[in-house]
């Protein structure tokens, strides 16, 4: 088996220091009547070329999305990554190392994340961020945690512009703990009455933008409310790049800002590994959940990094801990922050602007089909149109003519009378010729 | 760019040991950081600028600045590999870090999970165009299953901590589908458990009570027996436990937790040292998480991103979050809604998990096959017992010398003499070329060094590291304490000062204030 290296001869060798007479000598604690003694049901090793060839025929039956006119996005956005990015999160120092637990040989991935913690603040006008979360779903509940355990109260008030999974996660979660949700209905249009819905319960108030259905908030107004009756604002994001061009969170009056990276630096992937952003005021440092990366000196007096403020982690207080997460998202952190550095901020605002330049295009366009109607007053790179039809219906048949072309929102929250909706997304990658395609093929499958 | 603008010393540090002008140190290059060598109008990223168009941001353009330096191509790429430069990692040599499984990450695993057809397809893609990815998702559940003898599989946990949340929600949903959710809310914890355990559970709002372990590291089967009681939910084990040894009373244990009407959690962070050896659902599991970047070698990444599916036995199935998979007469469909599958616990999280981390452990799999991933656990066995009778006769074990699994626990009163911490120990490990092992866990051994070696390292290299321990070991119990108290000297940084980056913490780069 070309992964082990131990010979037969070294195996016999090595019992033979250990005293046993056989392998299964090393294995007699496990109860005897439960020892398997044949192999499992599942197939023998396999060469690199049987794998290969296995593993291919399973991505080949996949429509890439590279592949086609793409206009899918509502949580995840399919942008350009730089070559160097993949490369150099390949290298074996980044990919084949631990967390960072002996800093004094961690200091590649350390220093990285410190520069990581600095880019997300920056991004979202923070004071400090962590060293990330699993993905933009399980920060937003971690934010709600961290905002009971702030405040004292229990209840969260979650915006009907929140992305559909992301409010089932919370209410999942707050099923579990006990604790209350006011989870509004589905918002198309970023009417609803937020401030409304404070009263001396709520701990927080969920907000996103762009939203779900692609609108822009302005929150400021929302945070003065929040501030008067002492609930903290948790403004969320599910695109990253979003924030090279409009106001950040922390400029809106943001007590916490969580939201999804993977739109900078990362892959699809069919939904993970992502890479969650979490960013607060400095005065709630202490109740953030996650990895923190510092600055400190070694004995020779020179900077180096090291994890900190560990006595908030499960490994220090176990059930007393702020969360249980002992992982950050790694390479996919790294990823997302080799990718801001080649950007730059000239770069990811350019970016930005081609985003929503392209989307504002796209836009017009669809405006321009029979049937169709834009219904956003304000969106950065997604929006969402009304047709005339079903659109679980539309975006399979035009999936069947090779274009695919957004995201039916029933599909996201299914008996809510939305069928008629769908989020269309726009990015760097779509060329004129896709937007075009998409205008044309929805004209053709009404 | 002239770097000694940037002084990497700090106004109140000592001065420089090192020699040179630069600070460098041969192949050891200083590196600033981004903020210092970086500047914001530098883009390594060409983008044309869009034609002038009418913005619909309906008045909330950012107007301020971001504060994010750029860097050309060149430089990211010399910033990075210099930066790399400074981590020790699995492909550069042995890393002995007990219960995290550092084993070798075959490279056909990352090329697999590049395909376009799996890294370039999106999860809310129509399921008619994603057959291949839905195929790949049941193809890992059937391996999983089978090789835990269970029967449905949690794919969406992205970690293994978030697999414990997930399984114990399970464990929740169960209970309250009982009606017994008011009463049953205590879980039985191990003090030798990981940490993560303790913090799962309460988490979800359950009261941990700690466990404690008897003589020889296991669960005290009869101290177990006279805490249940109505009021007890699960019990959360790890087998193999975290002193590397194999709870020879599990199946008793799940009995007595099934008489008494709760349910067996198993930590299965150690499943690497069992596969084809035993089945987790035989011995009377009823949830169990795999870390797949553990067991199945899917890159730990320097933290992340891991993937932490559940196995679920019959009784807790029908409560597994969505999605899931149902397969009909057009292929395979996931279950994205709670509301076709009412007893579903809910989500917990956007999509339908690493799948990039599912195509390197089904590769992984595939490649082994089901006798190559026996093999592998035996070899881990074997090493790990080799290191063991190998180091011995110098180092104490808390629970006498005893066969382990795939890790061997030794503790400090050998050390005791000498003055010497573990801490000191593990560092002059790092001068020696390795990383240490894991230190301080479990907290039922005193001073632990927990060695856990894998499979992936050949005989020379066992022997190697066993001299090099057992010469540090001749070194401390010989009084040469200075090559301990001040490592490491060779490392890309000596000790680093922990108290200090917790007293003043500096998460974030400033912009120096002019002198």
């Amino acid at each position: 088996m070309r992964y082990l290296p131990l010979t037969q001869d070294d195996r016999i060798d090595m019992l033979a220091r250990i005293g046993a007479p056989d392998i299964d000598a090393l294995f007699a604690s496990i109860p005897e009547s439960k020892r398997l003694r044949q192999n499992l049901d599942l197939p023998q090793r396999k060469t690199e070329i049987e794998v290969q060839r296995l593993l291919s025929n399973m991505a080949a039956k996949n429509v890439v999305a590279g592949s086609a006119p793409f206009f899918i996005g509502a949580g995840a956005y399919r942008h350009h990554i730089p070559a160097s990015v993949d490369h150099l999160i390949q290298r074996s120092e980044f990919m084949t190392s631990y967390t960072p637990y002996q800093p004094e040989i961690a200091q590649g991935t350390l220093q990285a994340i410190f520069e990581f913690q600095t880019q997300v603040a920056a991004l979202t006008a923070m004071d400090v961020a962590n060293a990330s979360m699993y993905d933009g779903s399980t920060a937003t509940i971690e934010a709600v945690l961290m905002a009971h355990r702030i405040t004292k109260r229990r209840k969260a008030v979650l915006s009907g512009g929140l992305h559909p999974h992301y409010a089932e996660v919370v209410r999942t979660i707050s099923r579990m703990t006990g604790d209350d949700v006011a989870s509004l209905p589905p918002d198309v249009l970023a009417q609803e009455n937020l401030a409304g819905q404070i009263d001396s319960d709520v701990s927080c108030v969920v907000v996103q933008t762009p939203d779900v259905f692609g609108n822009l908030r302005d929150v400021s107004a929302l945070s003065a409310m929040c501030k008067a009756k002492g609930a903290l604002l948790i403004v969320v994001f599910t695109e990253a790049v979003s924030l090279g061009l409009i106001k950040a969170p922390g400029e809106m009056g943001a007590d916490i800002a969580v939201g999804e990276g993977q739109s900078i630096g990362n892959s699809l992937n069919f939904g993970g590994p992502y890479v969650g952003l979490f960013a607060a005021r400095s005065k709630y440092l202490r109740q953030m959940p996650g990895r923190l990366c510092g600055e400190t000196i070694d004995a020779d007096g020179r900077r180096g990094f090291v994890l900190t403020l560990s006595t908030r982690e499960q490994h220090i207080k176990r059930e007393k801990a702020t969360s249980n997460i002992c992982t950050n998202s790694g390479l996919c952190c790294l990823a997302f922050s080799i990718h801001l550095t080649l950007l730059g901020e000239a770069g990811l605002k350019r970016l930005a602007r081609i985003n929503h330049a392209n989307a504002v295009d796209l836009a017009g366009r669809l405006a321009r089909v029979g049937g169709v109607e834009v219904l956003n007053k304000s969106f950065f790179n997604e929006f969402t149109i009304r047709i005339h039809g079903d659109a679980a219906e539309v975006i399979e048949r035009l999936a069947e003519k090779g274009v695919l072309g957004g995201v039916p929102a029933s599909r996201l929250s299914p008996g809510q009378g939305l069928d008629d909706l769908i989020i269309v997304a726009s990015s760097e990658l779509n060329t004129d010729e896709d937007r075009a395609a998409l205008a044309a093929t929805l004209q053709g499958v009404f | 760019m002239n770097r000694l603008e940037h002084p990497i010393q700090t106004k109140d540090s000592a001065p420089l040991r090192s020699g040179t002008f630069t600070s460098n140190r041969g192949l050891q290059m200083e590196e600033g950081l981004i903020f210092e060598i970086g500047r914001p109008e530098v883009t390594g990223v060409d983008l044309d600028e869009p034609a002038p168009f009418e913005s619909r941001l309906g008045g909330l353009e950012r107007e301020a600045p971001i504060g994010l330096p750029g860097l050309s191509e060149p430089e990211t790429v010399r910033h990075y590999v210099r930066l790399s430069q400074k981590n020790y990692s699995i492909d550069a040599g042995l890393f002995p870090l007990g219960s995290c499984t550092m084993k070798h990450n075959p490279r056909l695993n990352e090329a697999m999970a590049r395909l376009p057809g799996f890294a370039d397809i999106h999860p809310l893609q129509p399921q008619s165009t994603v057959q291949g990815a839905l195929e790949l998702i049941d193809e890992l559940a059937r391996w999983l299953m089978e090789m835990t003898g269970t029967v449905a599989v949690a794919l969406s946990p992205k970690a293994g901590a978030h697999g414990e949340a997930c399984g114990m929600m399970a464990i929740k949903a169960a209970i309250e589908a009982k009606g017994e959710g008011a009463t049953r809310r205590v879980v039985l914890v191990p003090e030798s458990a990981h940490g993560t355990n303790p913090a799962s559970a309460s988490l979800i709002g359950f009261e941990v009570r700690a466990i404690p372990a008897q003589a020889d590291g296991a669960v005290d089967l009869e101290e177990l027996k006279g805490r249940l009681g109505p009021e007890v939910a699960a019990i959360m084990l790890t087998n193999p436990n975290t002193c590397g040894l194999f709870e020879t009373q599990v199946i008793e244990i799940a009995e007595a937790m099934h008489a008494a009407g709760a349910y067996f959690y198993c930590d299965g962070a150690n499943f690497n040292a069992i596969v084809g050896k035993a089945r987790p659902g035989d011995l009377g599991v009823d949830a169990m998480h795999i870390n797949l970047h553990k067991t199945f070698s899917t890159p730990h990444g320097g933290g992340g991103p891991g993937a932490g599916p559940v196995v679920l036995s019959a009784r807790l199935a029908p409560f597994a979050p969505v999605p899931f998979l149902r397969a009909n007469e057009a292929g395979l469909r996931l279950v994205e809604h709670g509301s076709e599958e009412p007893q579903s616990f809910g989500r917990i999280a956007a999509f339908h998990g690493q799948m990039g981390m599912f195509v390197r452990a089904l590769t992984y799999m595939a490649s082994h096959g089901a006798d190559g991933l026996r093999q592998a656990s035996e070899d881990a066995v074997l090493s790990a017992n080799y290191i063991r009778a190998s180091l011995s006769d110098l180092m104490s074990q808390p629970f006498g010398d005893q066969p382990c699994m795939h890790e061997v626990l030794f503790d400090d009163s050998w050390l005791k003499p000498t003055g010497l911490t573990t801490l000191d120990f593990a560092k002059a490990m790092i001068d020696e070329g390795y990383h240490p092992m894991t230190i301080y866990f479990p907290h039922v051994a005193h001073g632990a060094m927990l060695i856990e070696p894998t499979e992936s390292e050949s005989k020379a290299t066992l022997d190697l590291f066993i001299a090099t321990m057992r010469d540090l070991a001749a070194a401390a119990l010989g009084g040469d304490t200075e090559r301990f108290i001040g490592a490491p000297f060779y490392a890309p940084r000596r000790r680093l000062d922990e108290t200090r980056a917790a007293r003043n913490p500096i998460l974030k780069w400033t912009q120096p204030t002019p002198q």
